[in-house]
């Protein structure tokens, strides 16, 4: 009875930060033991879990010790983007490398999700993450074409500063189970809209132990120094500017059309 | 020569010139023995590339050994019932006439039409609609004619339609079916396997003089319906597949149809079955069923990348545009100073990111109307093509505000136009005089941040 009342209230007035094209839909529920029910069985709707991540590759020229087949050493990687673990969420990434490679599949068990390797040439590296049982049973893959040399040509190569390339992006669990929202509700590597009132889950039951487990998070890893910062503020405000330009040059348009139709 | 030598010029002067001599000595010796001079000059003294006929052929041909005359001479063709004699050239060799049957006989082939006895008729035929002479007669002018309905219909005494006489002839598979010892034995035969079926062939048939009877504009109209259906269709599915859990609670929904769009709203109620909605509906929700689509689709997948998503979106939101559109998007997004493709595709930059095209969009797509009106309006106004000065036209006025709104790109006024490659630190490339250093904001890598 409480449930479905507060429902009501907390139903149009739902937070904006989550972005103006998501509205949690209040589910009006008919008895609340039913709805609970429900809940526990199904998928839950409209609350998406997205997962940031960056995923690239550090290069270093090798210099003198650099060989013709052997010039650079590269890493390729998938992190959070704040350098979380992503261990929560990925349970094996295997990287495909250039058939010219040993053993060109190459699939990593644990974070840090990487491989590193040494060559000369620059090629399209297929990352499939495999996730967990509980958040999906569908794999997903990222393209990722492997950078060694510098974007100018005149750059000089040097083998203290690495090229780097990275691209942010976010992977997206439109319909996450229950099962999956409670093991994470409160992990760093994963984002979650605020819950509506009213909707309890169960406490997470950790997987493991995570102090015998080797550390997934990348936040001191030895490549760290070199990681890029990705911060939506500024594509954010770039946006705002340009609508804000088109609804100015809309509304003289509007304007004009006025005049017209006479 | 002496003084080539001497030059040292390579001597591959002499190979050609020897070649030039040679081939007019070598015309007049070369003519073939099969051609004839003349023949052969007509081809400009030169050999064919392929020769057609094997030159030594030509004149060794007539065999030695044997004697052939042509003499004429009567025949008679097996295929022919009536013992007609004709005559014919015919190539006798050494005196020995060839053997054999005439040589196009074997091509007489014929349908085996089924006979049934009078007793079989009684048995299985009977029909009201038909006499037994009608079906004689049916059946005879079917072996005469090879089973050619169209020339049965036509020769038919009383008129029936050709699907009437072709069912009344199929009958016979009754027979076959009849005779035969077991139904497995005749399975195989074409009549039995495919029954025919008279209704589904006069349908078939209307439906098809049609269609092919209709005009040009009926099949544009008619394309244009079934693409919208289709798509109407499709969007119901996709929303349909997604609403599925939402069954047992569908008497409670009215929240959630509410914030959709018209289309879904309709979908969700339980008993909706797929229809065409009312042609007037269809094409202004058309634009907002794909995005919905697109949403419900990307909603099935379990798992997907922000990117793709926001690839999806902007595809749904632009399947109205054409490739020219699209493009004019893009140039005003760059002339913005904002990326094509987002460098931190956040949920809240995508969405961002997407109302801003589809704002984009509508300013085309306005400015494109106002344009044509302006086409229109000033095609029928102006009589002549001299501007007075000091009074310019209304037409001509709007005409220069709209021009402001370059027909190739769109100036947002000139005031803050961004670089276009963020990775490059080089200057940007503005005509316009350079903005005010507060809106200047060179791009920079991301790392810098």
């Amino acid at each position: 009875m409480t449930n479905s009342s507060s429902s009501k209230k907390h139903g149009p007035g739902q937070p904006e930060e989550i972005g103006p094209t998501l509205k949690l839909q209040r589910i009006k529920m008919s008895k609340p033991e039913e709805a609970e029910k429900r809940n526990l069985n199904k998928k839950l709707k409209d609350v998406e879990i997205s997962i940031p991540i960056v995923y690239g590759n550090v290069a270093f020229w090798l210099g003198k010790k650099a060989s013709e087949y052997q010039s650079h050493k590269w890493t390729v990687y998938v992190r959070g983007a704040t350098n979380e673990d992503l261990g929560v969420v990925i349970k094996r990434a295997v990287f495909q490398l250039h058939s010219s490679f040993n053993n060109p599949t190459r699939a990593v068990e644990s974070p840090p999700f990487e491989l590193s390797e040494s060559g000369w040439g620059e090629f399209e590296i297929a990352i499939t993450l495999y996730f967990h049982a509980d958040v999906c049973d569908k794999p997903l893959n990222l393209y990722h074409h492997l950078k060694l040399y510098p974007e100018d040509e005149s750059g000089s190569m040097s083998t203290k500063k690495p090229v780097v390339v990275e691209s942010y992006d976010e992977i997206v669990f439109p319909e996450p189970s229950d099962s999956f929202l409670a093991r994470v509700q409160n992990h760093p590597a994963v984002t979650l809209p605020r819950l509506p009132v009213g909707f309890t889950l169960p406490p997470p039951v950790p997987i493991e132990d995570t102090s015998k487990r080797k550390r997934g998070d990348t936040k001191d890893h030895p490549l760290a120094q070199w990681f890029m910062n990705f911060s939506e503020a500024d594509e954010l405000l770039q946006l705002a500017a340009a609508r804000q330009q088109t609804d100015s040059a809309l509304q003289r348009m509007i304007k004009v059309a006025e005049n017209e139709i006479v | 020569m002496d003084a080539k030598d001497i030059l040292g010029i390579p001597k591959t002067q002499l190979p050609t010139t020897q070649e030039k001599k040679s081939r007019p000595q070598k015309e007049p010796q070369r003519k073939p023995d099969g051609i004839s001079r003349e023949v052969y000059a007509l081809t400009g003294g030169l050999a064919p590339l392929m020769p057609s006929i094997d030159v030594s052929q030509l004149k060794k041909r007539p065999p030695s050994d044997e004697k052939i005359t042509w003499q004429w001479l009567p025949f008679t063709n097996s295929a022919r019932k009536d013992n007609l004699q004709l005559y014919h050239w015919v190539r006798v060799v050494n005196g020995v006439p060839p053997t054999g049957d005439y040589s196009f006989a074997k091509y007489n082939k014929s349908v085996d039409v089924v006979k049934y006895t009078d007793e079989e008729y009684e048995k299985y035929l009977t029909d009201p609609m038909w006499t037994k002479e009608e079906t004689d007669q049916l059946f005879e002018l079917c072996e005469r004619f090879d089973l050619r309905f169209i020339v049965i219909a036509d020769r038919f005494p009383s008129s029936r339609t050709v699907e009437e006489l072709k069912d009344r002839y199929y009958v016979s598979r009754a027979i076959l079916i009849a005779r035969a010892p077991s139904p497995t034995d005749v399975s195989g035969h074409p009549l039995v396997k495919d029954p025919y079926n008279v209704s589904q062939e006069v349908e078939r048939k209307r439906a098809l003089s049609m269609v092919l009877s209709q005009t040009k504009h009926q099949e544009r109209k008619d394309a244009e319906v079934l693409a919208e259906a289709k798509r109407i269709t499709d969007s119901r599915m996709a929303s349909r597949a997604a609403e599925e859990p939402e069954m047992p609670v569908a008497s409670h929904v009215g929240s959630e149809s509410a914030d959709r769009a018209v289309v879904l709203g309709d979908t969700v109620s339980p008993s909706s079955n797929i229809q065409l909605p009312s042609a007037t509906v269809v094409p202004s929700t058309s634009i907002i069923a794909d995005s919905a689509s697109t949403l419900a689709s990307l909603r099935m997948l379990r798992v997907y990348l922000r990117t793709y998503a926001l690839e999806q979106m902007v595809q749904a939101a632009s399947s109205s545009a054409g490739l020219r559109t699209i493009k004019r998007v893009e140039q005003a997004l760059q002339e913005l100073g904002v990326n094509l493709k987002p460098k931190v595709p956040t949920k809240a930059v995508c969405a961002e990111h997407l109302e801003l095209r589809k704002e984009i969009l509508t300013l085309l797509n306005l400015q494109k109307q106002l344009q044509y009106k302006e086409a229109e309006g000033s095609s029928y106004r102006d009589g002549s093509y001299i501007d007075m000065p000091g009074t310019p036209k209304r037409s001509q006025r709007a005409g220069d505000q709209d021009r402001t709104f370059v027909p190739e790109s769109i100036n947002f006024g000139g005031e803050r136009v961004g670089k276009r490659d963020q990775k490059r630190k080089g200057p940007g490339r503005l005509s316009e005089a350079p903005s005010s250093p507060a809106h200047k904001r060179p791009r920079k890598k991301a790392s810098d941040l």
